[in-house]
Formats: C-alpha cells, sequence, structure tokens
C-alpha cells in the first residue's frame, strides 16, 4: 500500500483465473503444428484453407477434419499502428497489428508486424513469421511477422 | 444444412478423426492449453478503509459502528451492513478474539506457497467486533482447532509493520477458557453490542 501526496492509499490488485482448456481435434492439431515448427490450416470441401482452422466450416456447417501445411511467409490484406503496446501482446515496441493471409491459405490470421513505424506498413506487403525461441504448443508460439527480406 | 440439424444429435466432427501432415504422425497430439484470465487494478480503499489500514500499522484494529444498531463492524467498509447507513464513527477494537468457524485445508494452492498444508483458516471474532473476518490460526495442531477457541493476533515484527492487514500474520490460541456457544452474539441482533 502507498500514499501519494493526496494522502489516498493505492496497491496494485491482480484478479487472475488460471484456466487450462482443453482444445479439441482441430485446435489441438493446429497448436501440435506450432509446437513442431508448422502452421497448419483447415481444408474445406472446395478446396481453399482456413487458417488458423476453424472446426466447423462456417458456410455449410460442416465439420472440417483434414488440416493441411501452409506457409510462413504471407501478404498482409489490411492493418492498423499500435504506439502502445500493453503486456501481453506480441511486441514490448510500437508495431502493426495485421491480418496476414499466409502463403497456401485463404484466409487471414491476425497477428502483429514488427517495423520501425507505420510509415513501413503498406497493404499488399509480404511478412515472414518469427518464432519464439521455445515452443510449446501454444498460440504464442508464434513472436510475430517481421517484413520478408527481398 | 448443420443449422437445421437436431441440436441432441452429436456433431460429426466430435467423433470424426482430424487428419494431420504425415509428418506429425508420431509426435504427442497438444490436449490442452494454459489460458489465465487477467486483470491488474490499482485499488483504492476509501476512507473507512484506509483508516483501517493505517490503524493496522499502529497494531490498532478499527471497525465501524452502526449509527442505528450500535453494532461494530470489522473491516469497515463505510456502511453499515444491517441498517444501510453510512457510518461516522469508528472504534478500536482488541487483537484478542474467539473462532466462531474454521476449515482445515489439506491441499496445497499454487498462487500461496506461504502456506503449507494442512492449515487451518478461521473466522476470527475480535472483542468488541460484532463479525468475524477470515484469518489463519497456527500454534496448535489442526485437529486440536474448535469453534469457540480464544485466540489472539500474532503481529509482524514493528519495523515491518505498514497500512495492510497481513500485518497480522496469524492468531494463535490463549489458553484462556473457550467462549460458551450460548454466549456467541448473533449478527443483525440489535443492541447486542452492549
Amino acid at each position: 500500500m502507498v500514499s501519494n501526496d493526496d494522502g489516498v492509499l493505492r496497491a496494485p490488485l491482480r484478479l487472475e483465473y488460471p484456466f487450462t482448456r482443453t482444445t479439441g481435434q482441430v485446435v489441438g492439431g493446429f497448436l501440435t503444428g506450432l509446437r513442431e515448427g508448422m502452421v497448419l490450416g483447415a481444408k474445406r470441401a472446395d478446396g481453399t484453407v482456413m487458417c488458423p482452422p476453424l472446426e466447423y466450416d462456417p458456410i455449410t456447417s460442416d465439420p472440417l477434419t483434414e488440416l493441411v501445411e501452409v506457409g510462413q511467409s504471407g501478404t498482409v490484406t489490411t492493418w492498423t499502428w499500435n504506439g502502445e503496446p500493453r503486456a501481453q501482446q506480441p511486441f514490448s515496441q510500437p508495431f502493426a497489428w495485421a491480418m496476414i493471409t499466409l502463403d497456401g491459405a485463404d484466409t487471414p490470421m491476425l497477428h502483429g508486424v514488427l517495423v520501425d513505424g507505420p510509415d513501413a506498413m503498406s497493404t499488399g506487403m509480404r511478412v515472414s513469421l518469427q518464432w519464439r525461441n521455445e515452443r510449446e504448443g501454444h498460440i504464442a508460439d508464434i513472436a510475430g511477422f517481421v517484413p520478408e527480406e527481398a | 444444412m448443420g443449422y437445421n440439424q437436431d441440436p441432441s444429435v452429436q456433431p460429426d466432427a466430435l467423433s470424426g478423426k482430424v487428419t494431420l501432415p504425415a509428418s506429425l504422425d508420431d509426435v504427442e497430439m497438444v490436449q490442452a492449453v494454459r489460458t489465465p484470465a487477467a486483470i491488474d487494478y490499482i485499488a483504492t480503499p476509501g476512507a473507512s478503509l484506509s483508516a483501517y489500514l493505517r490503524g493496522m500499522k499502529q497494531k490498532k484494529i478499527l471497525g465501524d459502528v452502526c449509527p442505528v444498531t450500535g453494532q461494530v463492524f470489522v473491516p469497515p467498509r463505510g456502511v453499515s451492513p444491517v441498517s444501510g447507513q453510512r457510518t461516522t464513527e469508528m472504534v478500536e477494537v482488541s487483537d484478542q478474539g474467539y473462532v466462531e468457524s474454521f476449515n482445515v485445508t489439506r491441499l496445497p494452492i499454487k498462487s500461496r506457497p506461504d502456506l503449507k498444508p494442512p492449515y487451518v483458516s478461521a473466522w476470527v471474532v475480535p472483542d468488541g467486533s460484532n463479525v468475524g473476518s477470515i484469518a489463519l490460526v497456527a500454534g496448535i495442531e489442526p485437529e486440536e482447532v474448535r469453534i469457540g477457541m480464544r485466540v489472539g493476533a500474532v503481529w509482524k515484527p514493528d519495523d515491518e509493520l505498514e497500512e495492510s492487514a497481513a500485518n497480522i500474520l496469524h492468531w494463535e490460541p490463549t489458553g484462556e477458557p473457550d467462549v460458551v456457544l450460548d454466549d456467541l452474539r448473533i449478527i443483525g441482533k440489535p443492541g447486542d453490542n452492549q
């Protein structure tokens, strides 16, 4: 408990629930892929691939049961700048949130792109996935994305 | 179409096998993931609790007095829970009291590695208060703790005192005769603090 000049007592208070969730086969398969250094998407009946995968087809409601590997580079389809990152976001310094369609996938995933500033971001730019050094089968195994080297 | 299916019928995906690329055939599947949800606050306790916390720094336990019934509530919240009236008077209660109820915990809590099972959590009513609050009882085997047992607060060393209820490390038996159940005061009974 600390008291500032105004005489009001204040203290940090963390409210935390330590949830563990069971994943099911589709999300579990996706996370297994991340742990093994692969990115997986769900193949739909028309041959298109959703990454990250969903358990059911959003149009037909059919269960999606085939996970296939997609690329680890992709294209930014839209983005916004995050000038004040918060704890647990992909990067501790300012970065871009971007929708990234990985090569071989037909739907985008949301993730962070680390660049010097918003001037370095553009729709259509190419980015590459960066793995975290220690992978455990968690979405945070993907550290984020950086511009693809030419 | 899936949305026309009988909702009581198990979806195919729950029983169907999801296939992965062949290179993952022999690896262990992820079946669970940690997703802790945390909210970080800066807490300000308000006038009444602030006075209580500053009292704790001086090894004093302060309570609110209900302006209608005269009952004393510890810890103070600024409002009487029986009359709903704002409280204006605070009094010091004793750091001696009795166990109104208790529980023996035999499993460890991850976030409290300092608590070694088995330990006793008790509802301790300080003398001069009409209500109890949660506290640790130590200095006695868990099997020997009983309702009505007299206990006294064990405070941190003076140079470690701060504005915190954690200044009371735990309560331990005083050796006085137990409070008899008939003597226990009942919450919400007007005038029972006299």
